[in-house]
């Protein structure tokens, strides 16, 4: 009799399961029909922007752009699980701002949209594949650190960002990074950001969850299993922007991250020619432009930060 | 060799705190995957049709299904269905659940090899159902099954990494750490090969251990 029981709460389980996951689905397509004032949902926004392919493009001494031009296509590294940043969402459609902004590096070099190569490179794998020469460059929530810069180029930054916090919306106890103590904190496994709120003991050890994607972290908070996701607030912006009935950020950056283009160390020339690209960008209004189509639907502004050359 | 000596050194933090966890992972999933792995061998064997029934469907379903799956649903199902379970019994459970039904598939095989005879024999003698099982054959079905289940044990204790993806920091997570704070990447997989020996090479002596001790005779 009891194993009976058991057996019918095991197919009950499945059942629910499966249920779950129809409802995941559904609920997706009724966010991105409200996409226009009710955030942006998990359908692909794009700024809008044109990128032309530029004609006549010349780097000397430059491997990879020889590489490039050879193949007459561009691989870039990219990001899929963050919208409104680097995202692909359920249509295979890819936005967001680090994407647009390899469009834009991509038609400066002279290769148009249609050809670019996109390889999602997670974290952990970022400078075996530049070091590789897995892909050409890497746009991607990438930090400018001096220990990747013993392994990797960087060209940028491109964007300034910082450490944030998303909770939900009707949470009001969360104001900064020093009232975390006693909540429950979800990051990437091993990310930075994580390091960090166990470092400087921001919440007890036990409170602190770790997670592969950071839209696992999101789907925790929703379910209220935890209180808030911790990262840059640029990622955060961008999940924000989905559900903003939802969810908010919190607004207080503790860190400061700079993004930058990851390439090939000793590439020089290349990664000469990628920072004109970005500050020619900063000052013709097109990084704007494509700022305010995607990480700007959350309501932040940003101004395009100095390249810093080396 | 300094800088891969370092690489443990300076990195101490997150090498223990793994290992320790991948520790625990493994012996509260040897215990509960031995536990329930026998009891679905009774229930596999008992006269009752039900239990017979449960265990040979719980056997087949869970032996097909992904481990990453038995994760998924206790760690983003089950709260969905109002059932919250921490994240690192969470791992035990899943380990459990998952390994069970193979130690119980070996431990049927073992109970093969006893003959016939010895369980009636014992019925002969007014023993109960549970007195044939746990003092006849038993004993003598786990004795000729050692080397399966410690490689299954073995098997478990690489299954523990998958943990890591599911909020637990174990051996499994210390890549994504140590890559992150810039290590060398080919270092820090070799410490955590290495880690990996400390535990495979008692488990393989026991195993010798345990043969030379309980070599069946025949």
């Amino acid at each position: 009799m009891m194993s009976c029981r058991i057996v019918s709460l095991a197919f009950a389980g499945a059942l629910a399961f499966t249920t779950v996951l129809g409802a995941c689905g559904k609920k997706g397509d009724g966010n991105s029909e409200s996409a226009g004032a009710q955030g942006t949902g998990d359908k692909c926004v794009s700024s809008g922007t044109k990128f032309e392919p530029a004609s006549g493009v010349a780097i000397a001494a430059s491997k990879t752009f020889e590489r490039i031009k050879a193949a007459s296509k561009v691989v870039v590294g990219v990001k899929a699980d963050q919208p409104n940043l680097g995202y692909k969402d359920a249509d295979g459609k890819r936005c967001g701002f680090d994407i647009e902004v390899a469009q834009l590096v991509a038609s400066k070099l002279g290769v148009e949209p249609a050809k670019i190569e996109y390889k999602e490179i997670p974290s952990t794998n970022r400078e075996t594949a530049i070091q590789g020469g897995e892909i050409d460059y890497y746009v991607g929530t990438y930090s400018i650190t001096d220990q990747r810069k013993d392994k990797v180029g960087f060209a940028g930054p491109y964007f300034i960002a910082g450490q944030d916090l998303l909770v939900r919306k009707d949470e009001g106890s969360i104001t900064g990074k020093d009232t975390l103590k006693g909540k429950k904190v979800c990051s990437a496994t091993g990310s930075t950001p994580l390091q960090r709120v166990r470092k400087e003991n921001l919440t007890d050890d036990a409170n602190i969850s770790e997670f592969k994607t950071y839209s696992e972290c999101v789907s925790q908070l929703l379910d209220k299993k935890i209180d808030a996701v911790t990262t840059d607030d640029s990622i955060l912006k961008g999940f924000a922007a989905q559900s903003p009935s939802k969810l908010k950020v919190v607004g207080q950056t503790f860190s400061t991250e700079k993004y930058g283009i990851g390439l090939p160390r000793e590439d020089v020339a290349f990664r000469n020619a990628v920072d004109d690209i970005i500050e020619n960008a900063a000052k013709d209004g097109t990084w704007k432009k494509i700022y305010d189509g995607t990480l700007g639907l959350s309501g932040s502004t940003a101004t395009p930060p100095a390249v810093e050359r080396y | 060799m300094l800088e891969f000596l370092h690489t443990l050194t300076r990195n101490w933090d997150i090498f223990s705190r793994g290992f320790f966890t991948t520790l625990k992972l493994f012996l509260v999933g040897t215990v509960g995957s031995l536990a329930v792995g026998t009891l679905l061998t009774t229930m596999r064997v008992s006269p009752v049709p039900i239990a017979r029934a449960f265990a040979s469907g719980y056997v087949s379903i869970i032996r097909n299904t992904p481990l990453t799956l038995i994760f998924a649903f206790l760690v983003f199902a089950a709260p969905k269905l109002g059932l919250d379970i921490a994240f690192e019994p969470a791992a035990y459970l899943a380990l459990t659940v998952y390994t069970a039904p193979f130690i119980c598939d070996a431990l049927i095989s073992g109970i093969n090899t006893v003959p016939v005879g010895q369980g009636e024999a014992a019925r002969a003698l007014g023993m109960t159902f549970g007195q044939v099982l746990y003092l006849i054959v038993l004993p003598q079905a786990f004795r000729s099954v050692v080397p399966p289940l410690i490689s299954m044990l073995n098997a478990m204790l690489k299954n523990t990494t998958v943990a890591a993806g599911f909020s637990v920091v174990e051996a499994g997570a210390i890549q994504a750490y140590l890559s992150e704070r810039g290590e060398n990447q080919v270092y820090t997989l070799l410490w955590i090969t290495l880690g990996f020996l400390c535990f495979v090479v008692p488990l393989i002596v026991l195993q010798r251990y345990l043969e030379r001790k309980w070599a069946v005779v025949r």
